[in-house]
């Protein structure tokens, strides 16, 4: 479904992004897991068409989408939940979802998937008047799921959804990822919480400083003496 | 006349503001959604008297008659010259220069701004000088108590208000208005839900323009004479208008073109010179008093 190769993405003068090649098949959930600044946001900043690459390439459904304006990869079938949630503050719960429908012309699909969201969430359900910049942080992370959910899409790019999370959260917010993915949704998942990332996930590569140096199917990599140590602290 | 504060001053004050408020708007409008002061904006005020002056004779050398009807389609034409320019703007001054610091475009702004009066005095059916604008409507005068209200008045508030209603109807209720709120609180998340940013900021600069030549017109009907020049000052009054509201505030851009059209038209009656100068205090206070302005918040929805 998704192939990077050899991605090299800079800020300016800062390269973050160095030589990063990963691999998404069609109906699996890939996580990518690395240390603070290792370049994970920056990686799916770069598949969803939010930084333009300097080189290498990103195939989704085997065209070259590398440098692709975000909204174009909407419509192709990319959903991205970024870092911090990124809700819309002063719109509310409603209008933040209307607007993740906003390439789907047929409005009644658009509503069909909020009450998806609703039966998804009951607790934004509860919300939909209130200001998205009013939602306490587990709600702001449901709703940041519940519009990559209207929005759609093939693949499913989310950034560390358990941060800031409660534990009884962060277990709800995987559980729902696992069911998304079930519903036929690829996913591509990037998280500082490895343990459960890799437990959930059926590929894992490991990130550092701008590279990808690790890889293989999750239970392998977690059986990794370097990975143990680095990343599940055991 | 006995104070200043009487009913024919509030009067003109309101029909002054309502002048400013459909220019502010277009600088908070953008200010909003691209972070830019568009020190053109002004300019596409006095495109739009331009327009409208050249729409009347043209209409009047082919189809004859003045009138009501002459005057909408004479609005039509200005609102649709402020917009081409300001969307012209947008597309090949600002645009190439978005994602560099926000300097250059300032400095874009204000070249932009110079090339468009240089352009009209230079241009020979336009000309350096001042022009008499036609009168499209015949003026009537109706007193009401104390004070002497010309239709021109309720012409100016008319327009204006139904404008506004428009624009936030637009704004609060449609989807365009939904992603423009969108837009203007972060861009990237906007994109996420595949909003095509540059589009809503085309439409935003389309809009602003639409406002200011609407302006033009009714500027040019209530105060008949037209000069390239003439959006300089407005431009700059409304722009503090847009800050004392609280610019990138809609609501806040109205308010604070009301206020200013009163001060102003308060402080003429006192002295004229005092009348030039208030915005300017205005100005000083409220970047003394209050840096965010009257509606603005600190983290606030900017449109
Ligand atoms: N807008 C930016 N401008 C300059 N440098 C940036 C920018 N965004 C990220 N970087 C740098 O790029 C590198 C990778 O950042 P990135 O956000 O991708 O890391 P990350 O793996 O997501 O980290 P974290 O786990 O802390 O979220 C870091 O060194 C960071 O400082
Ligand atoms: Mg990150």
């Amino acid at each position: 479904m998704l192939s990077v190769k050899n991605l090299k993405v800079a800020y300016g003068q800062i390269v973050a992004l160095k030589d990063v090649s990963f691999e998404v098949p069609a109906g699996k959930i890939v996580t990518l897991i690395g240390a603070n600044g290792a370049g994970k946001t920056t990686t799916l900043r770069a598949v969803s068409g939010l930084e333009k690459p300097v080189a290498g390439s990103i195939t989704f459904k085997g065209q070259e989408v590398g440098g692709m304006d975000a909204h174009k990869l909407v419509s192709l079938g990319i959903a991205h939940v970024p870092e911090g949630r990124k809700i819309f503050p002063t719109l509310t719960v409603r209008e933040n979802l209307e607007l993740a429908g906003w390439t789907i012309k047929d409005k009644a699909e658009v509503r069909r998937r909020m009450d998806e969201v609703f039966t998804f969430f009951p607790r934004v359900a509860e919300r939909v008047g209130q200001l998205g910049g009013t939602l306490s942080g587990g709600e702001q992370q449901m709703l940041a799921v519940g519009r990559a959910i209207v929005t759609g899409g093939d693949l499913l790019l989310l950034d560390e959804p358990s941060m800031g999370l409660a534990p009884v959260l962060v277990d709800e917010i995987f559980d729902k990822i696992v069911a998304i993915n079930k519903q036929g949704t690829t996913v591509l998942l990037v998280e500082q919480n490895a343990a459960e990332a890799l437990e959930i996930a059926d590929f894992a590569y490991v990130l550092e400083t701008g590279y990808t140096t690790i890889a293989g199917p999750a239970d392998q990599v977690s059986c990794d003496a370097k990975v143990r140590e680095a990343y599940l602290g055991v | 006349m006995g104070s200043i504060f009487n009913a024919q001053q509030i009067v003109n004050g309101l029909q002054l503001g309502s002048i400013y408020a459909l220019i502010a708007l277009g600088y908070t409008m953008v200010y909003g959604i691209v972070r830019l002061i568009n020190f053109a904006h002004g300019d596409f005020f006095m495109v739009g008297a331009y327009a409208a002056y050249g729409a009347f004779f043209l209409f009047n050398a082919f189809l004859g008659g003045s009138g009501l009807p002459m005057a909408a389609v004479t609005l039509i034409v200005a609102m649709a010259a402020g917009s081409v320019v300001a969307a012209l703007t947008n597309r090949f001054a600002y645009k190439p220069l978005r994602n560099k610091p926000k300097l250059s475009s300032l400095i874009t702004a204000i070249g932009v701004s110079m090339l468009i009066e240089y352009l009209f005095s230079a241009l020979p059916f336009i000309g350096a000088s001042f022009r008499a604008f036609p009168v499209l409507i015949e003026q009537k005068l109706y007193k009401i108590g104390t004070a002497t209200i010309s239709n021109y008045v309720v012409i100016d508030l008319l327009v204006a208000a139904t404008l506004m209603i428009g624009l936030t109807f637009l704004v609060r209720k449609t989807a365009l208005g939904r992603a423009m709120r969108a837009v203007s609180q972060d861009k990237d998340a906007a994109k996420l839900m595949g909003i095509d940013v540059e589009r809503v900021i085309g439409w935003t600069f389309l809009i602003g323009g639409a406002f200011a030549g609407a302006a033009g017109l009714l500027a040019g009907m209530t105060y008949p004479r037209i000069f390239p020049y003439m959006g300089i000052l407005p431009g700059l009054k409304a722009f503090i208008a847009a800050v004392l509201g609280g610019i990138g505030n809609i609501p806040g851009a109205m308010l604070g073109a009301y206020i200013m059209g009163l001060a102003e038209t308060f402080a003429s009656a006192f002295n004229s010179l005092l009348g030039e100068g208030i915005a300017f205090a205005i100005l000083i206070l409220v970047l003394l008093v209050r840096p965010r302005g009257l509606l603005g918040e600190k983290s606030a929805d900017k449109i």
